[in-house]
């Protein structure tokens, strides 16, 4: 048992040590992308403060944020409102509406990038490479991620409805006075997956940003992207660790805090199949 | 059935109905309806405008050489004899925009679709409205339509926005991209300047053919998308679902902690750990002695080898898989912990008492209970790593080149998801590629998950796993 302990510390080791070295290198004091030792030798908060003063760092985080939260709130609606449509109110067109989403979602979901660019401009002329064209790419397509709310409402007990039904509530009070409260695991789940997606994203942002030479309209994964491209990375590496510590805090704690109904979200629709 | 007593009863109805077959709406806005009568009229207004002002033209020039090949558009943008002194250039007169054609053409193919299931609606609804007005009942009115869209028909509220969002920039967006693989819409017939030209099946021709370098590269990218994803999937499940047996162990004390410090490495954004990880694997110079990432360092001082991450294929392949691991292994880790737990203890303790050992214990009872329960999980997680764009794109970005081997911007640990992102923008841009790539990944997707489903639920037609 001893030696199984042991292992075991070994491997948390393996799997902290890049995170750790993350953070120790955004105290780091010299220059440059390359330290030849581990722990730096000057420790200072240099990074930290050039980062909020010298970058336009500030305003990454503040777009991906209003971006993150917008998109998160539109997501959560559709999804909800899709997946106890498809639960629970048997249309005659939802089979093939739900055949056809599954065929939808097979695509890779870049594909389409070009032509929903080109719309963007359309609809946007002006402002085509903004926030707003940023929003509409993450959540206009929500609907097509419906199953795990789906795979939960369908687990809702049907007399609930029905006794609601007999005394005579409407299909919509059912849904926003009935169902809803009864469904906070998967409104957690669903506000955690779409409210991280947008800081996590790099694809979609990089293709709407590509040719902006105004940096300050970025989100913090294109932002810091550039920062380790060959030609910045000897200026920026430190302080790219310490963006690296001040975005990850947040979700990290977000997600350790909320990751039971994640668990239960993503095993659920497992377990049912 | 009921559409033929529709269209018996259309023919013997009075001149208002079949009147609102040419006006769409008029018989509800005289028997009562007139919210939903106004509604139709305009909509058919609006569709009338649309298709004479702008559709009509767009859809002559999307279906103009469709079937035969050729331009996709009228005129092409040329340069007039008119000298403009104010930017010392010939004039130029615009053109059409073949890209705008196919997309402009797919919306007004949708358009018209809508339009006339609407129109068949309303003229049913007036059908229905003349014989209600026979028997002397009343139809409902505007607040009994609000009422109704909130009960009976609280689906169709439900849907349509998320329907509206779907359909303008999802599917909209994809059949354009799809027609656009039946094009040459490249870097030399880049639009607005030049009109591209429908080809047929000559794009997907020339990228399964084993003869040509596109063919060749194509197929050197497809297998190692396969050989990724497999073993990307099957190393991440099954070394997640090892350590969480082992953190499972009775001995094993501070179990809590352990899963949270692993838990933590997944809770940090992706991008985050990727990028820091491909600047701990740089190979600074690539010499011996030129520095580059800590690990780097590391393995040069004690191995006395420098690491090739990023200039030879197989090791950059092998540390992308080392790294996905990492990522992967806490991941399903989290998932399996909480199944491990709900496999019935009485098995174990039977098993144990027949005399099965631990091994044994593992794959008679552990590993057909976890393959049961995540079974759809493994498949999502083999399309999902197919499409895993993050590792690889920001770990090697692709490389390391190989100009013999590879073709049009593909380099040799690219996927097929990172290859169509390069043929989307930059210099290797070629647009008719990049969607026959995303035509063929779907059709990838959707052979393996019809194949696995049909499978596994045959299995699951035997009944529970033992």
């Amino acid at each position: 048992m001893k030696g199984r302990q042991l292992i075991l510390t070994c491997l948390a080791i393996l799997w902290i040590v890049p995170l750790f070295y993350l953070i120790i290198q955004s105290f780091r004091g010299e220059p440059g992308a390359w330290s030849p030792t581990f722990f730096p030798q000057q420790w200072t908060l240099d990074n930290y403060k050039r980062l909020f003063t010298e970058t336009n760092f500030p305003s990454w985080y503040r777009n991906t944020f209003i971006i993150a939260l917008v998109s998160c709130i539109i997501t959560t609606a559709f999804v909800l409102a899709v997946s106890y449509a498809f639960s629970r109110i048997k249309f005659k067109a939802r089979k093939p509406m739900m055949n056809i989403m599954l065929i939808l979602g097979m695509f890779p979901g870049f594909m389409s990038m070009s032509a929903v660019y080109f719309l963007l401009k359309i609809l946007l002329p002006n402002n085509y490479q903004s926030m707003a064209s940023l929003i509409i790419v993450y959540s206009a397509g929500a609907a097509l991620s419906y199953y795990v709310a789906k795979g939960f409402f369908d687990t809702v007990p049907n007399s609930l409805d029905e006794a609601a039904r007999i005394d005579g509530a409407g299909r919509a009070r059912i849904f926003f006075e009935i169902i809803l409260p009864l469904s906070k695991s998967i409104i957690i789940y669903t506000i955690l997956i779409s409210f991280i997606a947008p800081w996590c994203d790099f694809i979609f942002v990089s293709y709407i940003m590509s040719g902006v030479p105004d940096t300050s309209k970025y989100t913090v994964a294109l932002g810091m992207y550039r920062w380790l491209e060959r030609e910045s990375i000897q200026q920026y590496f430190t302080t790219f660790c310490a963006a690296a510590v001040v975005v990850a805090t947040p979700i990290t704690l977000l997600f350790m805090w909320l990751q039971k109904y994640y668990v239960e979200g993503v095993t659920g629709g497992a377990v049912k199949g | 059935m009921k559409n033929n007593m529709k269209i018996k009863n259309l023919i013997k109805s009075n001149v208002l109905t079949k009147l609102s077959c040419l006006f769409m709406g008029i018989g509800h806005i005289f028997r009562g309806q007139t919210v939903r009568g106004i509604v139709y009229l305009l909509s058919e207004a609006v569709f009338v405008l649309y298709m004479i002002a702008f559709g009509g033209r767009y859809l002559a020039m999307f279906f103009q050489n469709f079937f035969t090949g050729g331009n996709v558009g009228f005129k092409e943008t040329y340069i007039s004899g008119e000298w403009d002194p104010n930017i010392g250039e010939y004039t130029k007169v615009p053109g059409d925009n073949s890209f705008h054609v196919v997309l402009y053409g797919i919306l007004t193919l949708f358009i018209i679709l809508f339009f006339v299931i609407t129109w068949w609606r309303s003229v049913k609804e007036s059908v229905t409205l003349e014989q209600l007005n026979i028997i002397g009942r009343k139809p409902r009115n505007f607040r009994g339509d609000v009422g109704h869209y909130l009960d009976a028909k609280f689906h169709t509220t439900l849907l349509s926005l998320p329907m509206i969002g779907l359909f303008l920039f999802t599917i909209v967006p994809l059949v354009t991209m799809i027609m656009i693989a039946f094009t040459n819409y490249d870097a030399n017939h880049e639009v607005p300047e030049r009109l591209f030209q429908w080809v047929g099946i000559q794009n997907f021709a020339d990228m399964l053919s084993g003869n040509s370098s596109l063919g060749k590269t194509f197929w050197r990218v497809l297998g190692w998308t396969m050989v990724w994803a497999t073993l990307a999937t099957f190393t991440s499940y099954f070394g997640g679902m090892l350590l969480a047996i082992f953190i499972n162990n009775k001995g094993i004390k501070f179990k809590k902690a352990y899963r949270t410090l692993f838990v933590a490495t997944i809770a940090v954004p992706q991008f985050v750990s990727l990028m820091i990880l491909s600047k701990m694997l740089d190979t600074g110079g690539g010499m011996p002695g030129s520095g580059g990432g800590i690990i780097t360092q590391f393995i040069e001082n004690v191995f006395n080898y420098h690491l090739q991450f990023g200039l030879d294929a197989t090791t950059t392949r092998v540390w992308i898989i080392i790294v996905n691991m990492w990522i992967g292994i806490p991941y399903s880790m989290l998932l399996c912990s909480g199944i491990l737990m709900n496999i019935p203890k009485d098995l174990y303790e039977s098993a144990r008492i027949d005399g099965a050992g631990p091994a044994r214990q593992f794959r008679k009872i552990t590993l057909p209970y976890m393959l049961f329960v995540t079974g759809p999980y493994l498949i999502t997680q083999f399309i999902g790593n197919i499409n895993n764009f993050n590792v690889i794109f920001l770990l090697s970005g692709g490389g390391p080149g190989d100009n013999i081997k590879y073709t049009n911007g593909a380099k040799s640990t690219d996927l097929l998801i990172t290859w169509l992102y390069k043929l989307s923008l930059g210099t290797d841009r070629n647009y008719k590629l990049a969607s026959v790539i995303g035509i063929l990944v779907f059709v990838i997707s959707a052979v393996f998950s019809l194949v696995v489903y049909n499978r596994s639920s045959a299995v699951q037609g035997e009944g529970n796993f033992q």
